[in-house]
């Protein structure tokens, strides 16, 4: 379950901030996760409360957009939207290509007080 | 573990064969950094927003880095082994560092959520070894092996063993600042490993097929593995292995001679 370290960078990330910003607490916390991010959005969750109590986070109110994978194909260069990993160019059937969305896994925003 | 958050990142152990009753050679390599606020301020604040856009993963990845640079520098090849337990990692490496530890100067890392078993294994070979328990961590990260390897201090022109627990998920996130990852699976698996768990195969440079001496018992379709590797990543090499006869091990080990060649003379 790495979702739980994952959960543990995003509070490092709000403490940090936080501390820059002079601030307290954070009522806001916006996510991007992409598809293909390797975190679970179950596992997460599952991670998330135990992991935030007694943290900057305990109470700020987390959004997520979920992104959905784009790959851009190698060998004729079509764009097109992918599931798993190992899907391949819908137009020429090669399995060639670049991921050029879906692998986000960031902090966008955060709401501090 | 903690007992507000149970996030249990105080287990992590370092150590070597022979210390592990010595409770001051338990390194914490990862300090608990929590703050516990209380809310007693009754005042009211203005609400501040910040934009960020900060990859979660960061620290890790600048820690990468900072190993790969020491790697390079000291023109150590470090090697990431990764698959699911039991594939045969330590006795892929126990092979491996018998058959060429005259020929090459090794050092070994071993994850592991709780025992010292598999570095002991390698101590009994008398190769440096160092073993990392993250406790219910279920990765190694770039800090522990950055931490490890001040323990291990390797020679130049050496090669590092980083043995991952043994987890087909989780290690595909970390970069430990390797040069090259290899991921290790057996034909006692299903062929389709490689697509239900595509992260590691998608992010691996080798893949050693291991216990083939087990081929003419099974009903294990060797190129429906690869068909299969080879749709997450077109780049994938194959290395058909037996680390218990040794059937094919000397493919594997060409290709090492050949990456630490490439390494030393970058
Ligand atoms: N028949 C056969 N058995 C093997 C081979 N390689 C490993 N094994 C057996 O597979 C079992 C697991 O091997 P390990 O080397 O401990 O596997 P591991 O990947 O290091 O396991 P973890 O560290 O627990 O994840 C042991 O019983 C080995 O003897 C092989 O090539 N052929
Ligand atoms: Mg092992
Ligand atoms: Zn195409």
């Amino acid at each position: 379950m790495h979702e739980l370290s994952i959960v543990m960078g995003i509070i490092e990330i709000a403490e940090e901030e936080l501390k820059k910003a002079g601030k307290e607490r954070v009522t806001l916390i916006e996510l991007e996760i992409g598809s293909l991010s390797g975190v679970e959005l179950e596992a997460l969750d599952f991670a998330w409360e135990p992991a935030v109590r007694g943290t900057v986070l305990e109470q700020a109110e987390r959004k997520i957009d979920y992104i959905e994978a784009r790959a851009v194909c190698v060998d004729c260069n079509s764009s097109f939207k992918i599931e798993h990993i190992y899907d391949n160019c819908p137009v020429c059937g090669s399995y060639l290509k670049n991921i050029v969305k879906g692998k986000e896994l960031r902090v966008k925003a955060l709401e501090v007080v | 573990m903690c007992g507000t958050c149970g996030c249990g990142t105080d287990n992590i152990s370092i150590r070597k064969p022979g210390e592990i009753t010595e409770l001051q050679h338990f390194v914490q390599i990862t300090d608990h950094v929590h703050d516990h606020h209380h809310g007693h301020d009754h005042h009211h604040h203005e609400s501040v927003h910040i934009d960020l856009e900060k990859n979660v993963l960061d620290k890790n990845q600048l820690e990468a880095e900072r190993n790969r640079g020491y790697f390079e520098a000291k023109k150590i090849l470090a090697l990431n082994l990764v698959s699911s337990p039991g594939s045969g990692k330590t006795s892929i490496l126990e092979r491996t560092l018998k058959d060429l530890k005259d020929e090459i100067n090794f050092y070994v890392i071993e994850g592991d959520q709780q025992t010292m078993n598999d570095a002991n294994r390698i101590d009994a070979l008398r190769i440096p070894v160092v073993q990392v328990n993250t406790g219910q961590g279920c990765h190694l990260e770039s800090d522990m092996i950055y931490r490890a390897v001040k323990e291990l201090n390797p020679v130049e022109n050496s090669v590092l063993m980083i043995e991952n627990v043994g987890n087909l998920v989780c290690p595909a996130m970390f970069d430990l600042g390797e040069d090259k990852r290899v991921v290790i699976v057996s034909i006692t698996e299903g062929e389709d490993k490689p697509i239900k768990y595509p992260d590691m195969f998608h992010t691996s440079d080798i893949c050693l097929i291991n216990k083939i001496d087990l081929l003419p018992y099974l009903n294990f379709d060797l190129e429906k593995l690869k068909d299969y590797a080879l749709r997450v990543n077109p780049n994938l090499k194959f290395f058909e292995v037996s680390a218990t006869t040794g059937q094919g091990m000397d493919r594997w080990y060409d290709w090492l001679r050949e990456e630490i060649g490439k390494k030393q003379n970058l």
